[in-house]
């Protein structure tokens, strides 16, 4: 009863503060909106060239990979290229092609020198009679694809987090935890009825972005449905008993902040999507995100079913149970029973 | 005398090498209204949230209801007011109430009838459905007092009940607690308000941890030849001049 009490008690809150709302539900679909522009985008804005002296056949066959090929003089090519109009300016003199690259920007440096290596390759070694079979993904399979199902895990974590962990300190500075505690209220009860109060609306919420991904974004999704589901609930557990854990050691909002830095960031860092130095790899091996991120890629890239990802769901729900009950322990200290 | 309802036996009480409590010893009765007066920080919160439960004292013993405390089946007889606000801003005041009550585990339709006639006894019923965040201080307090009363209970701890409260009101609120306390129920109190504490049945003076005198506000007048509860306090301070009366200036003011 008590616990019931609670969770009715968190989304009445909740229901009148729409702020928290909106921060809760809408900016997760804003910021992977953005993220997806950005990710998808990057890769197929046109290349802008200035041939000052080139075989003919090989600006042909930039044309037919997509780049935008200019005659011009040297002086003025290198004009263009200062003025940022072109992104590399092609000489060819002495049986050497000499490339003028602006590096301001690495990716798309960097796409241009793979363009104009294998426009290069003589014909033989073309990409044309290169036949590749994907195990995973696909040609075309885009950053946002890649980045993406980790992101679907990071917001999740990182908004859940921030918003059950202030509830909750809230909770502390107000003194209605020290009502509470003067109640018959179970320790257990209290950290029961937050998890499962922020838990319904962290399903909601997991369940609005993963459609919003899925079917909005279209963000490549092989697995079911249901499974990604679950895991993005389980890291919000997870996230969310790490959150209230924390912010009993937080005296206040501004604390709670500075735990992002601390606690949230690194995770993305260890959750698979960039190359660490192997000193650090196994560190990974601690971060709830590392788990969710694992475990979404294997279903939504990888096609793969529960058996593939049950360890990284028993990992989460290991550190919920572990966060928890950390927590009910902590709560002795404002009330010995 | 009644039944004893609250017992307290020799309690000391630390919070790191603080000597927060020194000794404590007191026994209140049923149908008593206790109040417990000191300046602020002299261990008088401490006090009552070692009689409701929430600490638990480094020796000595606490009783409430015959049960050593803390005791979770005694915590559901005790109402217990803060001294900080403990609502929830975002939440109507309905809300609130409904939630404690919950917690309480009072039936719906009880929980109602409960609801109206603490709110009836605040002068708070207009504002059942504003939220929290709109209410003044004064009506913040008295909807906490309404939420420790809620479910009747047997024993009331109040930390400062009616700080910023007008005296009209603060006059009704006394009237309730005389009305509670004829119907049998204990209630102690803290106040740093002298005058307030001419209200209470008994008094306990508590100064740096240590109570310095307990009796009925007759009695400590006497005791001391003093006409107002400050100059009986004062002469209870641990003030060895103005105990003495070595001091002229202090024993002239206490004995005026």
């Amino acid at each position: 009863m008590p616990v019931l009490a609670l969770i009715q008690r968190i989304l009445r809150q909740l229901k009148h503060d729409r702020r928290t709302l909106a921060l809760l539900f809408i900016a997760p679909l804003f910021l992977l909106t953005l993220v997806s522009f950005i990710l998808n985008h990057g890769t197929d804005g046109t290349i802008t060239l200035a041939a000052v002296n080139c075989p003919q056949p090989y600006i042909e066959r930039l044309e037919d990979a997509g780049a935008q090929v200019l005659r011009m003089e040297e002086a003025q090519a290198a004009d263009a290229l200062y003025c940022g109009e072109i992104i590399a300016s092609l000489e060819y003199t002495d049986y050497i092609l000499r490339v003028k690259l602006d590096g301001s920007n690495s990716s798309r440096s960097a796409q241009t020198l793979a363009m104009l290596q294998t426009a290069w390759t003589p014909n033989i070694r073309s990409a044309a009679n290169l036949q590749v079979d994907y195990l995973y993904g696909y040609d075309g399979l885009s950053m946002f694809d890649n980045f993406g199902s980790v992101l679907i895990g990071f917001f999740i974590f990182f908004f859940v987090f921030l918003i059950a962990g202030i509830s909750f300190l809230q909770e502390r500075t107000s003194g209605t935890l020290e009502k509470l505690l003067s109640m018959p209220i179970e320790r257990w009860q209290i950290v029961i009825g937050y998890a499962l109060g922020f838990g319904i609306l962290a399903t909601l919420q997991s369940f609005l972005i993963a459609l919003f991904c899925i079917y909005g974004l279209k963000i490549m999704m092989v697995g079911n449905f249901f499974l990604v589901l679950l895991i993005v609930i389980m890291a919000a557990i997870s996230a969310l008993t790490l959150g209230i854990l924390l912010s009993t050691v937080a005296n206040n909002e501004f604390q709670m902040i500075q735990f992002i830095p601390i606690v949230i960031i690194p995770q993305i860092f260890f959750s698979g999507l960039f190359e660490l130095p192997t000193v650090l790899e196994p560190i990974k091996y601690l971060m709830p995100l590392y788990y969710t991120a694992d475990a979404l890629t294997a279903v939504m890239i990888k096609g793969k079913g529960f058996v593939y990802i049950w360890r990284d769901l028993l990992f989460l729900a290991g550190c919920s149970l572990l966060f928890m009950l950390v927590n009910i322990r902590v709560l002795k200290k404002y009330r010995n029973i | 005398m009644a039944n004893t309802v609250i017992k307290a036996e020799a309690i000391h009480k630390f919070f790191g090498k603080k000597h927060i409590l020194q000794d404590i010893s007191l026994e209140i009765s049923q149908g008593e209204i206790f109040g417990i007066l000191g300046p602020s920080g002299c261990g008088k919160t401490t006090l009552i949230k070692l009689i409701s439960g929430m600490l638990t004292a480094n020796s000595g013993h606490v009783s409430v209801l015959g049960q050593s405390m803390p005791s979770k089946k005694v915590l559901r007889q005790i109402g217990y007011m803060a001294q900080s606000d403990a609502l929830y801003l975002d939440l109507t005041a309905w809300e609130n109430l409904q939630f404690f009550g919950k917690v309480y585990g009072i039936s719906r339709k009880q929980l109602q009838q409960r609801i109206n006639a603490t709110m009836q006894t605040m002068n708070l019923l207009q504002d059942l459905d504003t939220p929290v965040k709109r209410y003044s201080g004064g009506m913040k307090r008295r909807l906490s007092l309404a939420g420790a009363l809620l479910h009747e209970p047997s024993v009331i701890i109040l930390d400062e009940p009616t700080v910023g409260i007008d005296p009209l009101l603060r006059q009704q609120i006394w009237q309730e607690l005389y009305r509670l306390a004829h119907g049998g129920a204990t209630i102690i109190l803290t106040t740093h308000v002298m005058d307030e504490a001419t209200k209470c049945n008994r008094l306990a003076m508590m100064r740096n941890g240590q109570l310095i005198a307990q009796g009925t506000f007759t009695e400590l007048l006497h005791q001391t030849g003093t006409s107002s509860i400050e100059e009986a306090f004062i002469f209870y301070g641990g003030d060895p001049y103005a105990r003495s009366g070595t001091d002229t200036t202090h024993s002239a003011s206490v004995k005026a």
